[in-house]
């Protein structure tokens, strides 16, 4: 057998084996990311009850509290970046990374200090890799996110804001999560958690009625101490919700495009390889032909 | 006769929901019963149990650690860190 030949199956067994792959983890993302739109859905209600709360909370003029203070001249920034902690999910990291790049140049203009805060190995690699610095990083488990580690990274963020800016402390806290619009389209986006811009009428029907006032039990100073930091936690819940989507949703077209460029290949490299084979085949009916008539003349 | 809409939302998943004769929670400063037609309150929960008295079928109790809720025209949602279901 021609040594092209050989080449070409070589090419087309490997091809084929890492299509399978390709559809496996196509397949995985499908279900997984059902499931993840599921959990964000699941977790909305407890979103938009904490959210409205928080809004009629902090409409209330009369309440002072560090949380909804406006800080007139911000120092200092936490930015939150989220990727993933896989690759193989298309370009998902690295349009968040670039969004978030582009917030720290407009921090920067602005004569902020920003403060990485990573999450994702994706994240940590990107940093890790141009040998800058960052304050905290977390991995692990972006593609199915846990309530613990959201109240985990909102109680770091909520403690770096309450501190003062000349100890250390951040005067804003930014999100950069992918937003999960659809099954095609997620889009990066930035999000500002604190201050508070308070009155964000996500879903239609909360911003319609007005704020009913409320009494607070026990006290309002109370509530909002209590309440603020699972605020801030859901929101940091649903973004890694969406984010998790977001992630899955981009695998799956990944993979899809990978599986599809296989099937490519390996068309063409039939192609080759039969190319191949008719050449030899007539290669030798020619040289049996010449021999036959050399014998033949002779 | 009027009655409360209730609902029970834990961080990750919506526990409970239906109309209800009257609820009662743990506050932080003791128990707080709320029956329709109640001021609008918001409250925060310590950790202990919500007895809701549904308009029909048995009582629901439910153990919630932590949260606050809210009451607002009749329609009272409780916010909880966690919260199981005991019938």
């Amino acid at each position: 057998m021609g040594a092209q030949i050989r080449v070409y199956r070589q090419k087309i067994a490997s091809t084929s084996s890492m299509k399978k792959i390709f559809k496996a983890m196509e397949l995985i993302a499908t279900s997984r990311v059902g499931k993840a739109r599921n959990r964000a859905q699941a977790a909305s209600p407890y979103a938009e009850a904490i959210t409205r709360a928080v809004s009629a909370v902090a409409s209330q003029d009369d309440v002072d509290h560090i949380l909804t203070e406006k800080v007139t001249n911000p120092k200092r920034a936490a930015v939150l970046v989220m990727t993933s902690d896989r690759g193989l999910a298309g370009a998902y990291s690295t349009n968040v990374l670039k969004r978030s790049e582009s917030l720290l140049a407009r921090l920067r203009q602005d004569g902020i200090e920003a403060r990485p805060y990573l999450y994702g190995r994706k994240a940590q690699a990107f940093y890790d890799f141009r040998s800058r610095e960052y304050d905290q990083v977390w991995t692990g488990q972006t593609d199915a996110p846990g309530v613990e580690r959201a109240q985990e990274i909102g109680q770091t963020l909520v403690d770096r804001f309450t501190q003062s800016t000349e100890e250390g402390g951040v005067d804003e806290i930014y999100l950069v999560y992918t937003e999960f619009r659809s099954m095609v389209t997620q889009e990066p986006v930035v999000k500002r958690l604190l201050p508070l811009a308070v009155v964000e009428s996500q879903d239609e029907g909360a911003g319609a009625d007005p704020m009913p006032l409320y009494d607070f039990e026990p006290s309002a100073e109370e509530v909002l101490d209590a309440l603020l930091p699972k605020y801030i936690e859901s929101r940091i819940f649903s973004a890694m919700l969406e984010a998790s989507a977001s992630e899955l949703a981009a695998r799956q077209k990944a993979m899809k495009s990978a599986a599809d460029n296989a099937d490519e290949l390996i068309r063409k490299y039939t192609l080759l390889r039969n190319n191949a084979r008719q050449a030899e085949i007539t290669q030798e009916l020619t040289e049996l032909i010449a021999g036959a008539d050399a014998l033949a003349s002779s | 006769m009027a009655v409360l809409d209730v609902q029970v939302v834990a961080a990750d998943h919506a526990v409970w929901s239906g109309e209800a004769k009257s609820l009662t929670g743990r506050t932080i400063d003791g128990d707080m019963g709320i029956l329709p037609g109640h001021t609008p309150v918001l409250a925060l929960l310590s950790e202990g149990e919500l007895t809701i008295e549904p308009v029909d079928g048995a009582t629901v109790k439910a153990k919630v650690s932590g949260g606050f809720f809210s009451v607002d025209n009749d329609k009272v949602t409780v916010v909880a860190d966690e919260a199981d279901i005991s019938e």
